[in-house]
Formats: C-alpha cells, structure tokens, sequence
C-alpha cells in the first residue's frame, strides 16, 4: 500500500489572491513540515479537514518557526525577530483562527504573540478534532482497528501543565472505543518525554538514564499496545523509547490525528 | 508575680519584636533588590489563590497522609497562638490565665482543643522526623540537604516538640497547684485538662515550692522559646510560615507555558525592522540581557527562594533530577536565596551594594544544571507555596546566550539555522510545502 496521494491544500498567498478567506489556519509547524514521521500526522490531520470539507489553507514557504525552541534555549533576540515576522505576515493576512498539530507552536502562538502584537484564536488538534466529534462532524467507523485496543496516553507538557489541556486527547480517544489506560504518572503529573526547552535540538545532558527511556518503560508498563501521543517531539521521543526497549514490533506510537484518519467512517484519507 | 518578673517580660518580648522585625525588613530589603514585576490577573483570583493554596493548602493533598500530618502541625501553630495572647496578657501584666473567668465555660473547652493539638503536633513531629532521617524517602536525601539544610528541618521538629510539651506541663503542674489551694493558681479554678491531667500523676507527689518552679519553668521557657523560635525564622527554611501567603498572592495567573517577555529586546527588534519608530528621547538599555545574578531577577523570584521550605516535591517530579542530571530545582532555589542573604550581609557591611567578584551563575549554579532542563513545568506544577524555579532557569539561559554566548555547540547550530533557514532544522522553506507530495504508506 505504497501509493501517492497529494492533497490540494492551497496557501493563504493563492486564496488571498483570488480574494478568499479560509475558515482556519493550519499551522503545519517545522516538525509537520520536515521531519518525516511528523509528515504522516500532517497528512492525516489535513485528510480529515479536507474529508469533512473543512475550508482550510495553510501559509507553504512563508511561514517560520515561532521561535519557541530558541526562546528557551536562551536567545531571546533570535525569538523577537521570529515573532515580529511571523505576526507581521499573520496580521497581513488578516488570520482569525489557526490550528496546529504541534503543543509548541500552540503554546507560543496562543499565550507569547498576543503582547506582541498577534491576536488569534489559536487550537490544538487535539481539541479541534474533539470538538469536530462533540458536533458530530466526524463519524468513525463501527469497525476501527482500535476498538477496544489497548492504548495509553502520553501527555505532551505544553499541551498538559503549560495549557491544561489533558481532557480534549483523551475524550478523542474515547470517541474511538478503545480502551484508555493510565500510566502511573498522568495529566498534571505527567512525565516529560525529553524533548521540550530545546533538548530535542541538543545532547541530553550527563545522567544515568535517558528521559524517553524513562517515560516509555511506563508506558510498556500499562500493558497498552499502542502510545498515542499529540505532539510531534514527543512523538520522536517515545518511537525512540519503544525502539530502544526492543518493544517496536509489538508497540506502536501514534499521533491522535492518526488514530482518528484510520477510523474515519467512509474512509477516504488513509 | 512580682513586678521583676513582668519587667523582664516586657524586655525580652520587646526586643524579640525589634529583632525579628529587623530581620524581616532586611529580607524585605533583599527582595527589592530584584527587578520589577507586575503580577498578572484579578484580584480575585489571587485571593483565590491565597486562600486555597496557602490557607487550604491544595497541593500539599496530592500526598494525602502528609498532607494531613502537615496540616495538624500548621492548624496547631495558628490555633494555639490563641493561648499565646493570653500567655502575653499574663506576661506583661501580671496576671494569671486572665482568660479563664471572662470565657467562663469556653475556657477550659479551649484549652482542652489546644491540649488535643498539642499532642498531635508532638505525634506527628516524631513521625516527621523519623520519616526524615529514618526512611528511604528520596527527596529527604539528596545531597544539597547535607550540612545546614538537614539541621536546620529536625532542628524545627525537635524545636516543636519541646515547645508543645512544655505547655502541657505547664498546664499540669498549673491544675495541681490549682487543686492544692495555693494562690494566686487557685482564683479560678479551671478543672483537670484533656491530655495535662496524664501527665500529673507524675508530679503528684511534688512539693508546692517544686509545682511552682515547674510551672514558673514552663511557662517561661515556652514563651521564650516561642520567641526565640519567631527569631530563628528568617535564619530557616521554616521562613515559608510567613511567604507562602504573599507568595500565593503574586503568582500569575496567567497559562504556566507563557515565558516572561523581554520588552526592552522586544523594542530593539522593532526599532531594527521600524527604524521610524525610534523615539526621539533615548532609552538606557538595561545593565544585563537575562539573569547572572540575583539582583539582575524578578522581586517575585526573590520572594520565592524565602518561600521555599526545601521540601523537593519539585526535584523529586523533575525529568532531568530523576534521571540523574546535576538539576534540582530545590537547589535552584537554595542557591538563590543562599546567594541573595550573601549578598544581603555584604550590603549590611558597607551600606551599599558592590561587585563581590561572585554571581549566582557559577559560582552557585552551574550550566550544567540549567541546560538539563527540559521546561516541562513539572517543579512549578508540584510546589505547594508557588515557587517557580523554571523562570530563574530560563533567565539564567539568557544570560548564557545573549551576554556569554555559552550554549551547547548543537544550540549554537539550532540558532543559525533558525536564522537562515527559518526553521530549527536545515531544510529551505521552498520544502514547506512537501509534505503534500510524499508517499503514505
């Protein structure tokens, strides 16, 4: 099952030309942009938008990195340039409502732009995606590959404690019928998979266990047979853990945009 | 009582109350030597916050039984400063329990609920302090609590402990020179108490002349000890008595994701791109980009290392700190207010601040400890009193990148190729769009 399929997602540059307004923005992120295992959920959360009709357009080669990884390694003058740029084009555009696949880019996006001058209504797929099921908008399949799978849920830290946000992912799992398993640290007391405050983009340092390590020996704990995740770092991370643990065959680490794509009902995005 | 004994009274109260007060105001002092800070939210809400995190203690109930040992100890601390008043009274003028006859009835009702607490806070004291030296608990064992900071917790348990028994002995041998007649204890008489009349059968047999040296002991050790201990406060991590109420109040209310914007480099970018913007009055850029040293934080910052009780309910979630990383957000904090009350001796010295040749940043904490932070705010989610460690850390990473430009090399690349190829990894933007075209499987 090795076809190609491209999707017509069209920039806001060619809407705005032909004089059109998207409903949303999404805010594909560098991750969805490049790195490959990110590509996949990008592909899956834009196949539902599009399956559902959903008017929307993303920024192509005009948009940047919000800056969140160097802000937080320190270089707070790298940041405001990303921002100042990053708002300029935003507000040229006139953008109202974005959504992102990426707790990052959500985060800064949403809580750091705004006393900067960017004023959006800013969402992450995770709640995007459950209240597309909330107004029933998306109809799964009765016979999703997952029902009554086994799957544990990792919490993204800038989705969780950053943004309290720990409902939306799980009620989209729930939505699926599998069934949700705890690991023994979750929601506001979640573990940390590694990657946030630019460790992604840096050796981590001296100790006597990686993080990611840590966290997916939790999660092969819970008996779960499938980590769903809702951030493309943590994502790396626990594909990295599972992979070390030797664990890779038996267990896999979706995004939830993924999970939702494979179970939707007339399933025209797989 | 003798017109000497109230004399020393009133001085040792009096210079108990100038002492502490001078400490306080230099802790005060210290704090405003931080930056400015305006705390974000209503008003409200930060009473809100004053009232459940501090008066109720929210966070400490994620640890059930702790938390309930904790509040028993706290609620007996505010509750039987009831009876302090009363000892003060006495104290100062002469009297003896000037309570009893006004409250009547209630009197000895009160005193019993204070006797109740009394013994519990001995229990759990005990208990606390075998937890703290006896049992494998991880955060009790870390080696920044080597030397001081360890002393400085059973120092306060055993503190408790003699400060409460002493009451209840006061009370006992106070009832059995009330049931012997002997004036003036016999005035009023107030009836055996709850937990004190255990402890009599143990003096039964004293003369009167030792009933009253016991009971004069007592009282008189435990307010002196309450005194000393008031004083021994802004010396102790037991500080967090009096700033976790403030410290609740400041903390913004605002998502723990958003990181404390830097206006002054936010108006450089601006001016870059809009030089017409330019204000024609110049403004004095600040002294430092970041934080090197404690003067160069946030007051708030500052008030949270005296909050802190170095309890590590924050290194104890910390990813980096589990995981054996030099990291701790506890010692983040220990070396914070470790540095400021340097710095505040310095100042007590020569009247001024001057460079001491010594930061906060080298010389207390290290780069390795701040570059093992992953920034999940999990330290500032689990801190019972509204210390977040994570702001002192990002302010010490700009420093380190801005002022230093001593970063990890693989950051140093993370900050070209954010520059060049507007993204932290080197890929054109001409290959945004590509996820579009690729094969899925």
């Amino acid at each position: 099952m090795n076809h190609t399929h491209s999707f017509h997602v069209p920039t806001l540059a060619e809407l705005s030309a032909e004089g059109k307004v998207p409903e949303v923005l999404f805010w594909v992120g560098c991750a969805g942009s490049f790195d490959q295992r990110a590509q996949k959920v990008t592909r899956a959360f834009a196949g539902i938008l599009s399956h559902l009709g959903i008017q929307f357009a993303i920024l192509g080669n005009e948009e940047a990195c919000t800056g969140d990884p160097v802000r937080r390694a320190g270089n707070e003058f790298l940041f405001q340039m990303m921002a100042y740029q990053n708002i300029q084009l935003l507000n040229q555009y006139q953008v109202r409502k974005i959504v992102t696949t990426c707790p990052h880019c959500f985060n800064t996006l949403k809580n750091e732009y705004p006393e900067l001058g960017g004023h959006y209504e800013v969402i992450h797929h995770a709640s995007y995606l459950q209240g597309l099921i909330d107004e029933g908008k998306i109809k799964l399949t009765d016979d999703s590959s997952f029902k009554g799978k086994k799957i544990t849920y990792h919490d993204s830290c800038y989705l969780g404690r950053a943004n309290k946000i720990y409902e939306a992912p799980r009620k989209v799992l729930e939505a699926l019928d599998v069934e949700l398993v705890e690991m023994k640290r979750c929601r506001s007391n979640g573990l940390c998979c590694g990657a946030g405050g630019a460790q992604m983009f840096k050796e981590e340092e001296k100790g006597n266990k990686r993080i990611n390590q840590e966290r997916t020996e939790e999660a092969l704990a819970t008996g779960a047979r499938l980590v769903a995740v809702a951030c493309p770092f943590c994502n790396t991370m626990m594909t990295d853990g599972v992979k070390s643990k030797g664990a890779d065959e038996d267990v896999q680490v979706l995004d939830i945009a993924e999970l939702v794509a494979l179970s939707l009902a007339d399933q025209k995005t797989s | 009582m003798d017109i000497l004994q109230q004399i020393l009274f009133a001085g040792i109260l009096g210079s108990s109350v100038w002492l502490f007060s001078k400490n306080i105001r230099a802790i005060i002092r210290n704090i405003r030597l931080g930056r400015d800070y305006t705390a974000s939210g209503s008003q409200e809400q930060r009473w809100r916050n004053v009232m459940l995190l501090a008066f109720g203690q929210k966070k400490m109930f994620t640890k059930p039984l702790v938390a309930l040992m904790h509040f028993i100890i706290y609620a007996g601390f505010l509750i039987i400063n009831l009876e302090v008043l009363e000892i003060l009274t006495d104290g100062l003028a002469g009297t003896h329990r000037v309570l009893a006859a006004p409250l009547g009835h209630l009197y000895p009702f009160l005193i019993n609920a204070f006797e109740v607490l009394a013994f519990l806070v001995i229990v759990v004291c005990i208990v606390f302090l075998i937890r703290r030296n006896g049992l494998p608990i991880a955060r009790f064992q870390k080696n920044e609590l080597n030397g001081w900071p360890r002393s400085d917790a059973n120092i306060i348990l055993v503190i408790e402990i003699i400060l409460m028994s002493l009451f209840l002995f006061l009370n006992a041998s106070d009832v059995s020179l009330q049931e012997k007649g002997v004036l003036p204890y016999s005035e009023h008489l107030t009836g055996r108490f709850l937990i004190s009349s255990y402890l009599m059968p143990l003096i039964h047999s004293w003369s009167v002349g030792s009933l009253m040296i016991l009971e004069r002991t007592a009282w008189w050790l435990h307010i002196v000890g309450i005194l000393a201990f008031l004083n021994y406060l802004p010396y102790s991590k037991h500080l967090h008595i009096l700033f976790a109420f403030p410290n609740a109040y400041f903390t913004p209310q605002e998502p723990a994701g958003k990181m404390t914007n830097m206006p002054e480099i936010q108006r450089e970018v601006l001016y870059a791109m809009e030089p017409d913007k330019i204000p024609s009055d110049s403004i004095t850029p600040p002294k430092r980009f970041g934080a090197k040293d404690v003067m160069d934080l946030s007051w708030k910052n500052l008030m949270d290392a005296y909050s802190c009780t170095e309890c590590g309910r924050c290194s104890e979630v910390c990813p980096a700190n589990s995981t054996g990383k030099l990291l701790s957000p506890r010692k983040i904090m220990m070396d914070t207010r470790d540095r400021l009350d340097e710095v505040g001796r310095l100042i007590d010295k020569t009247g001024q601040w001057e460079e001491d040749g010594r930061s906060l940043l080298h010389d207390y904490i290290r780069p390795e400890e701040i570059r093992a932070c992953t920034t999940c705010n999990a330290c500032v989610e689990a801190c019972p009193v509204s210390i977040n460690p994570l702001d002192i850390i990002l302010q010490l990473r700009r420093y380190q990148a801005m002022e230093e430009s001593q970063v990890p090399p693989e950051w140093t690349s993370l900050f070209s190729t954010t520059e060049t190829s507007m993204a932290p990894w080197k890929f054109p933007p001409s290959e945004r769009e590509n996820w579009r075209f690729q094969p899925s499987s």
